[in-house]
């Protein structure tokens, strides 16, 4: 059940992506309209190359548009420096990603501390705020250990904690249970799903696994950088 | 803000140890290397310096003949007393005219023997090449003129023959020769070739000439010329004299010698100077070698810290942040690298100049040319990659394979 408001979180209107120049001028996004209520859960699907992770890429601030408009909030994206974005994600953002992208060699305590360092948090109430996500991701008691020393599940729970750390407005994730076995995908979309219903956090993930998209609010899928499908989830998902 | 940074970069110091290490080590060995190299250098150039100053400064030596050592103009007439009394009499200012003639023998007291040269001269010898009697006395007059057996010695061939007995009036036994020892000589060290200046028996000039010579040639005279005088105006009547003396014609050549301290100084130096580049060079090399090893740690990592880079964006670092904690971070490793090597140099450079026995000079601005540079290329090597990874969008810094 989408908890849709009147003013969408997200607002994009034709928002392009293109690559390469003169006669290699491939697109990777057609003009793409948008909008993402707060406290949405979305999923975009897609086929390999259909521009679903480009388009999470813009969305959030990692990757930048060639046209069209992106408001985030009231906030014009769109026509941020790079600072500006570098605030958006630092303020706003979390994310996850198919590849973990923890530093290596460094406990999973002080790589969840890292986005609240970058903030200015005091170091006593930064432990305190980790120490918490790792809870809530259920990997109290292994602060300590370096992502070398977890499994692939237990690295992705340490990516969800630093991406939930910093309670930001919207959470992006790539592909997250891309790289997981079957039991450990469900736990994490369990994990997901249990953060946007209590803490209320907007989520957007891209997936290619009908199941895990299953557990999302809204479906939207992507074909040759165009939106193709869009529907509620739980609900109207239809096979076909 | 600028706390937190720095300590991002000293927690990326820990985390990433053998890197680190390395880094430094690289540091380490090109600065220790030039360092210690050009101290060895400045000393060995000092010491020499030193010990031309111990010779005598202003010092002339004048020998028959053009060429000196093997081959040497055996046509060349020797000098004669008479022509030591003729430069007395008509060069000046000089402070000492010593003739000189020499021989070698062994030297026997008791069952200890000790080989060594023999140097004939009058008094003026001691004043000259800058001797101090540190026990005993020069020659009396009448030691002189009759040639009397009669010596005094060096501190090497006190210490070779007395061991710690006090040789003043002792006898020592030279070839056939009974001679009493009347003095010693205070120890002046190895000269700049390696030789030892404090083996050597000083007789009169006579004694030496009548008992081993067997003529009554000077070998070689040596004049110091007095303060305030110029080497260069006592050179040039010294030639005029002698040329005279040796009834020699405006065509011809000399057939003698003249060399004085300065220009010996100016030639040693000169070599020591050319060695201290050589040293130099060979530095440079290694310290080139120290660079290239951090660059090749610095670009090693390059890929991993590009996606480090990328991570560090993605959860809202600003790219001057993430820049100022790599730079941070290159000075820490490289300062710290540079300081260690320095402290080596002069720990190596104090312990070799020591085993040398020559002077420990500190050349702060080597230190500091050394210092800048590896610190240079470790905070060049360290930081440029990380400024062109800060600048990519940080989705490419991710997927920087």
């Amino acid at each position: 059940m989408s908890k849709v408001t009147a003013a969408p979180l997200i607002h994009l209107r034709g928002i392009t992506k293109s690559y390469g120049l003169g006669q290699a001028l491939t697109y990777a996004l057609h003009g793409i309209d948008l909008d993402i209520a707060k406290g949405d859960f979305v999923s975009i699907m897609g086929p390999s190359g259909s521009g679903k992770s480009t388009c999470m890429n813009i969305l959030g601030c990692l990757d930048t548009a060639t046209s069209g408009q992106y408001f985030f909030s009231n906030l014009e994206v769109s026509r941020m420096d790079r600072k500006q974005l570098a605030s958006l994600r630092r303020y706003y953002l979390g994310f996850v990603f198919q590849g973990f992208n923890l530093l290596n060699r460094t406990s999973a305590l002080e790589n969840v501390e890292l986005p609240l360092m970058y903030r200015g948090t005091p170091a006593r109430q930064r432990r305190q705020l980790a120490r918490h996500a790792l809870r809530i991701v259920g990997l109290d008691g292994r602060e300590a250990h370096t992502p070398g020393e977890l499994s692939g599940g237990q690295q992705q729970r340490v990516a969800i904690a630093r991406a939930i750390v910093t309670s930001p407005a919207v959470l992006f994730a790539d592909e997250p249970t891309g790289n997981l076995d079957t039991a450990r995908s469900h736990e994490i979309m369990e994990l997901l799903v249990g953060l946007n219903q209590e803490k209320n956090i907007t989520i957007v993930m891209v997936t290619h696994e009908p199941e895990m998209a299953a557990y999302t609010n809204r479906i939207i899928r992507f074909v040759d950088g165009s939106v193709a499908e869009d529907a509620d989830g739980k609900n109207e998902h239809t096979p076909n | 803000m600028f706390f937190n940074t720095v300590l991002l970069a000293l927690r990326d110091i820990r985390r990433n140890v053998m890197r680190s290490v390395l880094t430094i080590l690289g540091i380490i060995i090109g600065v220790a290397a030039v360092i210690t190299l050009v101290t060895i250098g400045n000393g060995s150039t000092a010491q020499i310096a030193n010990q031309i100053a111990s010779m005598g400064t202003n010092v002339i030596m004048v020998s028959p003949g053009q060429h000196r050592g093997p081959g040497s103009d055996d046509t060349a007439p020797s000098f004669t007393l008479q022509d030591v009394e003729a430069i007395r009499k008509e060069i000046s200012p000089l402070s000492g005219v010593a003739p000189t003639c020499s021989a070698s023998a062994t030297a026997v007291v008791g069952n200890r023997n000790w080989s060594s040269s023999i140097t004939g001269s009058s008094n003026d010898f001691f004043s000259v090449r800058n001797w101090i009697i540190e026990s005993g006395r020069i020659f009396e007059p009448i030691e002189q003129l009759a040639g009397r057996a009669v010596c005094i010695i060096g501190s090497t061939v006190q210490e070779n023959l007395f061991l710690k007995e006090d040789p003043i009036g002792r006898k020592i036994r030279l070839g056939k020769v009974s001679c009493q020892v009347v003095g010693l000589l205070k120890e002046k060290g190895q000269s700049s070739m390696g030789r030892d200046q404090d083996d050597l028996i000083i007789m009169p000039l006579l004694t030496v000439q009548r008992r081993f010579t067997g003529n009554r040639d000077v070998a070689m005279i040596q004049l110091a010329v007095a303060d305030g005088g110029s080497t260069e105006q006592v050179t040039k009547d010294l030639t005029e004299l002698l040329r005279k003396r040796r009834h020699l014609a405006e065509s011809e050549e000399d057939n003698f010698s003249i060399r004085d301290t300065k220009e010996l100084a100016a030639m040693l130096t000169g070599t020591t100077k050319t060695m201290t580049s050589l040293l130099g060079a060979v530095a440079a090399v290694s310290l080139l070698v120290g660079g290239i090893g951090i660059m090749n740690i610095m670009l090693v990592s390059v890929t991993e810290r590009t996606r480090e880079i990328g991570i560090r964006l993605a959860i809202g670092a600003f790219e001057h942040e993430v820049l100022l904690q790599f730079l941070t971070e290159s000075v820490v490793l490289s300062s710290l690298g540079g300081m260690i090597g320095i402290l080596i140099a002069l720990a190596s450079s104090f312990w070799i100049t020591k085993s040398m026995r020559i002077p420990f000079i500190i050349d702060l601005q080597i230190i500091c040319i050394a210092f800048i540079f590896s610190a240079a290329v470790g905070v060049i090597f360290g930081y440029f990659p990380a400024l062109k990874a800060a600048r990519l969008d940080p989705i490419d810094a991710l997927r920087h394979e």
